[in-house]
């Protein structure tokens, strides 16, 4: 298959990224690529500029400190599951990016991109979310919770660029997905994450866009273990219905992935 | 157009190419090296790996431009003077295809998961094996080549 034409230009720098960004007519980052071509081969995206970002050294790192791991926007997934810091710290963090497409999948495609994508089914929204990080940009830094707004759409604006998330360290924490067998992406995939300060719940490939489910953070807190939800069911209304799967299905399936992440940890 | 310049299979390359062109299309029909397959063009199936850098990437979704001056190994670039290289030799004598048309990809995978792995167990081979799709369903003896290629090229490594 082949793209509609677009002009290609690398940056060497994020403040040069933003520069041909902002030059450009209707341009769009490029990192992994591996959603942002598969959609241009389908001519679902059309671009008059890409402008690759995988050549800019400063994005690409993980620094682990005492509370926190810091992963650059364009660390690999790859990178990251195989990062010693990161299994030592996050085990879970790394086990999400270690079941995100396939290995080839895995080299390519990179933290920053998955996230500012924001796909309904991606993983590492699950994570980010449900460990609550922070989204660095080239302008500010977001909370997650107030950074995935719905189906594609993030608090990124036009020109903004995602440069690092940080990553809390939590006390315990599991991700259990069930992937769609031929995609790999998540039919439903459920982040646990046990703070000292609370619990966060978050599920992916549910709904239109990543979410958290209180009553079950609630009922963890007070008790963290699968049985203490074993009584929460999630409300379908909402929930993404396709050839795949019906929504009812899909909030079964979140209470028996949450349950399951649970009983990994607890 | 871009003037494009790689090295591929040992040898320095340079083509004027659209900034459009995929990689597995240049390599196909710039380079004439049409061992490297397109089977879904969608990034699924695996036909189309190579490695770029040491990594095996899919070639269907690399547009040749972003390899600007990175090493390209394809099939055709494994063997070593005439002599196969040891996962070719695997999947030969475990008669690790049926029609052969998914091979050069499970053996370019093959090559960098052993890369990584060493010798592994069958279930992880398996796991693998997930971004590479054999429409003739002929696993079994795929997992046993690479299996066997595992064994063969660790002990070749003690041996040495």
């Amino acid at each position: 298959m082949i793209t509609y034409p677009f002009n290609y230009k690398r940056a060497s720098s994020v403040d040069e990224a933003v520069a041909l960004l902002g030059a450009a007519p209707d341009g769009k980052l490029l990192a992994g690529g591996q959603t942002l071509i598969a959609a241009m081969k389908m001519r679902l995206a059309n671009p008059s500029d890409l402008i690759d970002i995988s050549g800019i050294r400063d994005l690409s790192y993980i620094r682990a400190g005492s509370n926190a791991i810091a992963i650059g926007a364009a660390t690999t997934h790859y990178e990251v599951a195989t990062s010693k810091d990161v299994v030592k710290a996050i085990p879970a963090l790394a086990h999400v990016a270690s079941v995100i497409g396939d290995p080839a999948v895995r080299y390519k495609g990179t933290l920053g991109g998955s996230v500012a994508n924001n796909d309904p089914a991606a993983d590492y929204p699950a994570a980010v979310l449900g460990l609550g990080a922070t989204i660095k940009t080239n302008r500010r830094s977001i909370a997650a919770d107030d950074f995935f707004q719905g189906m594609f759409t993030t608090a990124l604006e036009t020109g903004e660029i995602v440069t690092e998330i940080s990553f809390p360290v939590p006390q315990k924490a599991a991700y259990k997905k069930f992937a769609n067998p031929a995609s790999r992406y998540a039919m439903a995939g459920v982040f646990v994450a046990k703070f000292p300060s609370g619990i966060r719940v978050a599920v992916t490939g549910a709904g239109p866009c990543v979410f958290r489910v209180p009553e079950m953070e609630a009922a963890l807190a007070k008790s963290f273990a699968p049985d203490a939800i074993a009584g929460i069911a999630v409300d379908a209304s909402g929930l993404n219905s396709d050839i795949h799967g019906s929504a009812e299905y899909r909030a079964n399936l979140v209470a028996v992935m949450a349950k399951r992440a649970v009983a990994e940890v607890a | 157009m871009t003037t494009v310049s790689m090295t591929v299979n040992g040898k320095p390359v340079s083509a004027e190419t659209e900034d459009r062109t995929l990689l597995v299309y240049f390599l196909r029909e710039q380079l004439r090296l049409t061992g490297t397959h397109i089977g879904c063009d969608t990034s699924q199936c695996g036909a189309c790996v190579v490695h770029v850098d040491g990594k095996a990437v899919k070639s269907c979704s690399v547009f040749a431009v972003q390899t600007q001056g990175a090493q390209i190994t394809t099939i055709e670039g494994l063997a070593r003077d005439g002599k196969l290289h040891p996962v070719q030799e695997a999947f030969r004598d475990n008669h690790g295809l049926q029609c052969g048309f998914c091979t050069p990809g499970m053996i370019m995978t093959a090559v960098d998961m052993i890369r990584r792995k060493g010798v592994m167990d069958r279930a992880t081979i398996r796991h693998e094996l997930e971004g590479n799709i054999c429409r003739c369903t002929g696993y079994h003896n795929i997992v046993s080549a690479i299996e066997d290629a595992a064994k063969r090229m660790t002990a070749g490594e003690k041996a040495a």
